[in-house]
Order: C-alpha cells, then sequence, then structure tokens
C-alpha cells in the first residue's frame, strides 16, 4: 500500500475514532455527574462510587463474574491452545472436519443458539444450574477464540526451530515446552485476555446457563438497564472500562518489554 | 504433537493434547444441538421438563419405539404458519444485510485510511479501533441509551443547533437498533479490511498509475477488488452474529416488530415454550448454514495463506 494519505483518509479515521469513543467518554463523564437526572449535569461528584460501596448485591455479581472469568479463560486457553496444536501441527487425522468445524462454529454462532442448547444439556442431565454451569458454557464459548489465536501464531512461525531442536534428540514434551511454548506464549496470553473479558461481557449464555444465586454482573446490570438509566450503572461501567483498559495497557507494555529483552539478547549474542 | 504434517498416527501420548478439546466439543456443542434437534421435535406439556415425549433409555428398546411414536412436527408447524415467526425472521435478515452494508461503507474507508497511513502509526491505529471491542458489549450499547434517550445528549445538540424544535423519540425504534449494531460491530468489519489493504503491492498503484490510470479509477480497478476477500469477511463476521443478535434489539429496539433471537428469548423464558424455541433455533441455523460454511472455508484458506 502507497503511504500517501490524503485529507479523506486522515478525515475518515479520524471521525471513525470519533464514533468509536465518543459514547464512552460520555457515559464516563456523566458518571461523575452529581445529579441524580443522568442528563442534566450538577457538577463533579464520586457520590455514585461511593454508593457502589453499600451495594453488596452488585459487588456479590462482580465477584461472581470475576471467578467466572478466570476459570473459563483458563480452562478456554489449556483446551483451546491444544485444539490449535492439533490443528496445526497433527496433520491429517481422523475426524479432522468435523473437529475443525467445531472449532470455527462457536465464532461466528448466535449467542441465543449456544446458550440454548447448553441450557437444554444441564436439564437433560439433571445438573443444578449455577457458578460451574456458567463457567462450563464460557469455556466452550472461548476456547475457539483462543485456537484462533494460537494457531495463527503456530502457523506463522519457523517451524526449522523445533525441528533443530528434534534432530539435536530433544524429546517432543521437551522440545514444546522449552522451544514453541516460548514462541507462542504471547499468543497464550492474548488468548487467555480474550476469553476472559469475553466471560466478563457476557450476557446471553449466562442468563440461559445461570441458576439461583449465580448472577453475574452482565445480568444484573441487564436487569437495572432495562428500568432506564442510573448514574451507579455509568459507575460500574467506568470501572470495568478502566480495568480493561489498564489491562491492555499492561499487556501491550509486557510485550514491548518482552520485544525488547528479545532484541538485546539478539544483539549480544551477535557481538 | 510434533509431527510431520501428514503422520497418520501420532505417538500415543500427544493424542491427548486431540482428545481433551475433542472430547470437550463433542460434550458441550455438539451434544447439546443434537438436544435441541430432538427437542424440537417434541410437544410441549405443563410438566417439568416442559416437553414430551421423554427418551427414556432405561425401558430400551421398547422407550425408544414409545419415543420414536411421541415426535411430532408441531413445533415446525406452528412456526410456518403463523406469520409472527415469519416477519421476525424476515426481520432479522433485513437488519443483517442493511446495517452490513452500513458496516462496509462506513469501515472501509477507516481501514483503508490506516493501511495508508504511516508505518508507524498503524499498530496504534489498529489497537485504537480495537479497544472498545475489549470493553463489555452491554456498556457500549448502555452508553447509546445515554446519548439517545428523549432528554439525551443528541435532542440537547439537535435542538441547540434547531435542527429539531420538539425533541424526537430515538429509542425505541429501528434507527437505535442500526445505531447500536453498527457501533458495536464496526472494530470486526475494520480489522479483516484492514488485514487485506495492508498486505496490498504498493507497486500496483504506482503501475496503474505509469500506466495514466487517476487516483480514483486505480481504487475501483485495483484496491477495490483486491480487497474482496477481505469485504467478504468483514461482511460474513458481521452479517452471521447480526442474524442473531439479542442484546442491541431489546435494549434499543421498539416491540412492534421482534428480531429472532429476541423471539426465541421470548419463546423461552416468558412462554416456556421449549419445543417451539428450539424449533426456531434449528430454523434459525439452518438459515445461517451457507454463510457459516462460506466464513469457514474463508478462515481455513486464510489460514493456508499464513503457511
Amino acid at each position: 500500500m502507497r503511504r500517501t494519505a490524503s485529507l479523506f483518509n486522515v478525515v475518515s479515521v479520524a471521525l471513525g475514532l470519533v464514533f468509536l469513543y465518543l459514547p464512552i467518554a460520555i457515559l464516563v463523564i456523566y458518571s461523575f455527574n452529581a445529579s441524580r437526572l443522568v442528563t442534566v449535569w450538577g457538577g463533579w461528584s464520586l457520590a455514585w462510587y461511593r454508593a457502589l460501596l453499600t451495594d453488596t448485591a452488585m459487588q456479590q455479581s462482580a465477584w461472581i463474574s470475576l471467578r467466572v472469568a478466570a476459570l473459563s479463560a483458563s480452562l478456554a486457553t489449556l483446551l483451546g491452545t491444544f485444539a490449535a496444536i492439533a490443528l496445526a501441527r497433527m496433520g491429517r487425522f481422523r475426524g479432522r472436519l468435523l473437529f475443525s468445524g467445531m472449532v470455527y462454529a462457536p465464532l461466528v454462532m448466535p449467542e441465543v443458539i449456544t446458550g440454548l442448547s447448553l441450557l437444554l444439556l444441564f436439564v437433560a442431565l439433571q445438573v443444578d444450574r449455577g457458578f460451574w454451569t456458567i463457567t462450563i458454557a464460557h469455556t466452550t464459548l472461548t476456547l475457539c477464540f483462543v485456537t484462533v489465536i494460537v494457531q495463527a501464531r503456530l502457523i506463522g512461525f519457523d517451524r526449522s526451530l523445533e525441528e533443530a531442536a528434534m534432530d539435536l534428540g530433544c524429546p517432543p514434551l521437551k522440545t514444546f515446552l522449552t522451544v514453541t511454548l516460548p514462541l507462542i506464549a504471547p499468543a497464550v496470553a492474548a488468548g487467555w485476555m480474550l476469553a476472559f473479558s469475553l466471560s466478563l461481557d457476557d450476557l446471553v449464555i449466562a442468563s440461559f446457563t445461570t441458576g439461583p444465586g449465580a448472577t453475574t454482573l452482565p445480568i444484573r446490570i441487564y436487569s437495572q438497564v432495562r428500568l432506564g438509566v442510573k448514574p451507579e450503572i455509568n459507575a460500574v461501567c467506568t470501572i470495568m472500562i478502566a480495568v480493561v483498559a489498564l489491562g491492555t495497557v499492561a499487556a501491550s507494555l509486557m510485550a514491548k518489554a518482552g520485544a525488547a529483552r528479545r532484541a538485546r539478547a539478539a544483539l549480544a549474542a551477535q557481538v | 504433537m510434533l509431527e510431520q504434517d501428514g503422520t497418520p498416527h501420532p505417538a500415543r501420548r500427544t493424542r491427548l493434547v486431540l482428545l481433551l478439546p475433542y472430547a470437550w466439543l463433542l460434550a458441550f456443542f455438539l451434544a447439546p444441538f443434537l438436544i435441541v434437534l430432538k427437542i424440537s421435535f417434541a410437544q410441549t406439556v405443563i410438566a417439568m421438563p416442559p416437553y414430551l415425549p421423554v427418551l427414556d433409555l432405561a425401558a430400551g428398546w421398547q422407550g425408544l419405539v414409545r419415543f420414536a411414536h411421541g415426535l411430532t412436527l408441531d413445533g415446525y408447524r406452528l412456526i410456518a404458519s403463523d406469520p409472527l415467526y415469519l416477519s421476525s425472521y424476515l426481520k432479522s435478515l433485513k437488519v443483517a444485510a442493511l446495517s452490513t452494508l452500513i458496516l462496509l461503507a462506513l469501515g472501509y474507508p477507516i481501514a483503508y485510511g490506516i493501511a495508508r497511513s504511516p508505518r508507524g502509526w498503524q499498530p496504534l491505529l489498529v489497537m485504537a479501533v480495537v479497544l472498545p471491542f475489549w470493553t463489555s458489549f452491554l456498556i457500549r450499547v448502555y452508553a447509546w441509551i445515554n446519548i439517545l434517550q428523549r432528554d439525551g445528549l443528541l435532542n440537547d445538540v439537535l435542538m441547540a443547533l434547531h435542527v429539531v424544535h420538539r425533541r424526537p423519540e430515538w429509542l425505541a425504534s429501528d434507527t437505535a437498533i442500526y445505531i447500536g449494531i453498527v457501533y458495536s460491530y464496526l472494530p470486526f468489519m475494520v480489522l479483516p479490511l484492514y488485514a487485506t489493504l495492508e498486505k496490498m503491492d504498493a507497486s500496483l498503484l504506482e503501475a496503474a498509475a505509469d500506466l495514466g490510470c487517476t487516483r480514483a479509477s486505480a481504487f475501483w480497478r485495483v484496491t477495490l477488488p483486491l480487497s474482496l476477500p477481505g469485504v467478504a469477511a468483514g461482511a460474513l463476521l458481521c452479517f452471521i452474529p447480526i442474524v442473531g443478535e439479542f442484546v442491541i434489539p431489546d435494549l434499543l429496539g421498539g416491540s412492534r416488530t421482534l428480531m429472532i433471537g429476541q423471539t426465541l428469548w421470548m419463546e423461552f423464558f416468558a412462554n416456556r415454550d421449549w419445543p417451539v424455541a428450539s424449533a426456531l433455533a434449528v430454523a434459525l441455523l439452518v438459515l445461517l448454514l451457507v454463510p457459516i460454511f462460506f466464513y469457514e472455508r474463508l478462515q481455513r484458506r486464510q489460514l493456508v495463506g499464513l503457511r
């Protein structure tokens, strides 16, 4: 691509970013609004954050959501990485078509279908619904995203490194742990982060698979949003946005630090 | 796990790598679908579970025969006969098609602009487009309720500019649904478009210019045709999930014509009619089978391209 950005290019990117960020910025600003009326600006205030401190139901939901997200993201990362290795390294095996179909389909599957089908499974198995059923459902949903990210990385890097290790007598498992895993680690970490945030975000599948006592944060927010806009919800949303933004910045800084360390190591090796 | 491609029998220990995710997906992805399929042929009853027949494997062959006799097409017949469901499907298709077109029209210039920006800026701009995707879907829809409500910011601005003299109602309308969908899915459209545009060879455009092509016609005759795989990927990545979308139409849309995701939700949670909800899910899936098939082929080809 020729790198001479025209005025049209600059304007369209700028407008696109304004469109993407303005609504979020407005939401954040209004979370600091002193007025109970969401639309009237009554000066800066932390009142709605203080209100959250005493909202035990909201805190409980947040805690459930965080636990579900952490557990399902970890499970999904393990299973999804395995699936990626199988797809990228095992060549043809019996049932590959079915396997890859099952891996890619949930990426675009409407959530209502996934949610409904998992609920009917849990009913058929007569399992008590709650924390664990949501965790299983989220693992199923997110492992496919992990697979796609890790598989792209596995295909993208130089196979000769693995082959060299094995030619030098390194057993396959050790080759995987000492050569492959460090190379795909950034993709695995990115997969975990994506799985975590998808789980934290999901309303539809959680609504189908939840049970008494397991009201996740999106379910609670949704039930309140249906009744109208409330400043407390703006405050909750702002906190969630801040957590995600901090996480993303930290992850990209970590990736940069890692790249710098590798560059230094490569330089040292040359000298 | 590190065998050469095409090795038919990987070592037993590395088999676990395949078997674990395989078993998980069979149990929690494929099996649930078969259950949905089964229940879609069942009858609604007031009981727990609220459908008949229940497959009784303990009764052996007899149980299976009794089960097979109990199956009906009632759920599907109801869907086919009641115009409520048909209009619901049609509305979903219409909303998905139209918003995909709007997304293309908005997303293409953005992706094109990023692809033509200085190299050093590109990762930053891509991250800026992706970042909102990491914040909650629900939050982003909620942000628009803040703006679109009757005494919200949009009407404030329109009133101040004297565009309108009475505050129009934006929420509970199709316009609000389109705004919410376009806003939420924009990153899904921009990313695949950017990926193909960024890979494009600059010398092709130079060659076109050397041969007397103007910038505009070079775009139409070179850039656009070469970016069609990205257009297809972005369009499918948006179209398929939008058809089944629930949260956005439920929070921003009106209650006159529901999208199919909402109808399914209503049948299940409000009417507790599990067979009809299952039949709706099966019909929705059949509807999406063709686009999903094309999407999977594109995905696979892209991964092969990386090799």
